[in-house]
């Protein structure tokens, strides 16, 4: 009783994703998910399409990577991966850092509030006429909206020049957000997004794409028109514009409890294959639709779109285990009587596959100051014929080292664009 | 309204149609509304609507300009049911769910973010939205289920 008024007393906060009940035992026995070894340690299934990362061993020392931590961030919300991104005036030494920037494998493109940015004179982007270009991106709860400026990305050792990125409207500038960008909740404030920004490392060069007439607006000081925006101008994958180390990143988190943890921190690395550090080893290659960036993900007996997306908080699939009740939003989670071990199989356009196997626990029983969980998950929404999904938020990226290659691009022997773990 | 929308307007009938648009406002989006509102939407999109005939209802058919498609489900008694889409982008809420916008946008904005940023589900007594998507798709389904005929299942809304 206390417990779930725990729970509604936080949800009434405003925090998203709590639970109630204290303490961190773990609640099965051992489920055939993440070892609790060192940061190379991955899940393998003992059939023989398991996968594994091989010893995947990442340095901070190396240009090629950054931390990437998962702990309470800007807004206590569980499971946000993020990183640091200095962003500059471009070809100057006129520099802001900005932390807090969430690590998305399932968008394209970096985002960061404009009060983050702060004072740092960013040129913004035009069209041939003097209009300022801006962006209404969709998410699937809502948009970000805000202008394109033009920054040199920095983080590590990498550089990229002269970048397309999108400033997020958080200090309510005009114009304003035109009425057909409104799917839902505003995005563009660090309390809504949960961060201070969005660094999009998805499988896509750019986020829009050949062809694009969606999204962008060219805009006066008080009217924005829809405009159709060549595909050097759109918002860019930062990766894709390195000098080197372009074809893709490499999340890799170390495994943690199933109780859950208070923080994690492991290594967001740049390229495929293109240093010591960064081979696929014995990582298996799952390639991707081109068009998508899914693979064919089969559980229970169904075939579904599969995508590793960090920037989802769960493992979310359409099944029957019973949803939690009794706190806001509980349908939306799966509340299983006992930890649930389950395997999916992941295959991609190739031919190849690798085991997938995870654990669904009652998100009640996990501490709400454990910020890294890896075996939650909810249904996905249920639309079959629209394309069922199976999302492997970050509960997946625990304890494995994830590929993510970006298409078009060779990445250690096979074009992008794939996942491998 | 939106820009393109004027471009589009060359006939009079369309001209009509999207004025009556600008004075009535949301009052003539889809979602609750009838059959002229399904016409409205097919301007608002750019898109044909082509009209397949089902056993208890029409589902209507709009490939917008943006290439998503929108299906509108209407029902013997003159009413649209049920909304889905697909495609590169969601279609313009404000414009298909009409008199429904507001409770879905304020419903969105009370959720806690469960799924982080990749999906939406809201569950009212007579309002059900389910969203998702990411990179360049993204689907959707709403409707209203005290008016979907009787027989109909929520599975065959797709």
């Amino acid at each position: 009783m206390l417990r779930c008024l725990r729970w509604t007393m936080l949800f009434a906060a405003g925090l998203a994703l709590s639970a109630c009940g204290g303490g961190g035992s773990s609640s099965g026995a051992g489920v055939g998910t993440s070892s609790s070894s060192g940061v190379s340690s991955s899940s393998s299934s003992s059939g023989a399409s398991s996968s594994s990362g091989g010893a995947h061993v990442f340095s901070l020392s190396s240009p090629n990577v950054v931390a990437l931590t998962v702990g309470p961030g800007t807004s206590a919300f569980q499971n946000i991966p993020t990183t640091s991104v200095t962003v500059c005036i471009p070809n100057t030494n006129t520099c802001t850092p900005i932390a807090n920037v969430l690590v998305d494998t399932g968008s394209v493109g970096l985002r960061l509030m404009a009060s983050v940015v702060g004072k740092l004179a960013l040129p913004m982007q035009t069209d041939p006429s003097g209009n300022a270009i801006e962006e209404c991106l969709p998410f699937a709860d809502g948009f970000t909206w805000g202008p394109v400026a033009m920054a040199d990305v920095i983080m590590g050792g990498e550089k990229a020049s002269n970048v397309p990125i999108n400033i997020l409207d958080d200090n309510n500038s005009l114009p304003s957000a035109p009425t057909s960008c409104n799917n839902g909740t505003a995005l563009s404030n660090v309390d809504n997004l949960g961060a201070n920004g969005v660094l999009g490392v998805g499988s896509f060069a750019q986020d829009c794409g050949p062809g694009c007439n969606i999204w962008y607006y060219a805009c006066t000081a008080s009217t924005c028109t829809a405009t159709d925006e060549p595909l050097n101008s759109q918002v860019a994958n930062p990766v894709a514009l390195f000098v080197a180390d372009n074809n893709g990143v490499i999340l890799q988190l170390p495994a943690i409890p199933d109780a859950g943890q208070a923080t994690d921190t492991g290594f967001l690395v740049f390229g495929i294959g293109t240093e010591a550090n960064n081979g696929l080893g014995d990582a298996t290659v799952l390639t991707a639709d081109p068009n998508e960036a899914t693979i064919t993900t089969k559980f229970n007996g169904q075939t579904l779109s599969g995508f590793l997306d960090s920037g989802s908080n769960g493992l979310f699939f359409a099944d029957s285990i019973p949803p939690c009740k009794g706190f806001m939003n509980a349908d939306q989670f799966y509340c299983p009587p006992s930890p649930l071990p389950l395997t999916a199989t992941n295959q991609g356009q190739n031919g190849v596959t690798a085991a997938a196997p995870f654990t669904i626990t009652d998100i009640t029983m996990l501490s709400p100051s454990n910020f890294a969980i890896d075996d939650i998950g909810g249904p996905a929404a249920v639309i079959p014929s629209l394309g069922p999904t199976f999302d492997f938020g970050l509960p997946f990226f625990y304890g494995r080292t994830v590929f993510t290659a970006i298409e078009n691009l060779p990445a250690d022997g096979t074009m992008g664009p794939y996942f491998a773990y | 309204m939106s820009y393109r929308s004027m471009h589009a307007a060359r006939t009079l009938p369309v001209l009509i149609a999207v004025a009556f648009a600008w004075l009535a406002g949301p009052a003539l989006a889809s979602l609750g509304g009838d059959v002229t509102s399904v016409s409205d939407d097919g301007v608002q999109f750019h898109g044909q609507v082509l009209r397949t005939a089902m056993l208890q209802y029409d589902r209507h058919d709009i490939t917008a300009a943006s290439g998503t498609v929108v299906h509108e489900y209407l029902s013997r008694a003159g009413k649209v049911f049920a909304v889905t889409w697909q495609g590169p982008t969601p279609p313009d809420l404000r414009q298909l769910f009409g008199s429904y916008f507001e409770p879905f946008r304020s419903a969105a904005a009370a959720q806690s973010r469960p799924g982080a940023h990749r999906r939406l589900s809201i569950v009212q007594s007579d309002f059900v939205v389910q969203a998702t998507g990411r990179l360049r798709t993204f689907q959707g389904r709403a409707y209203i289920p005290s008016l979907i005929p009787s027989g109909v299942s929520i599975a065959e809304l797709q």
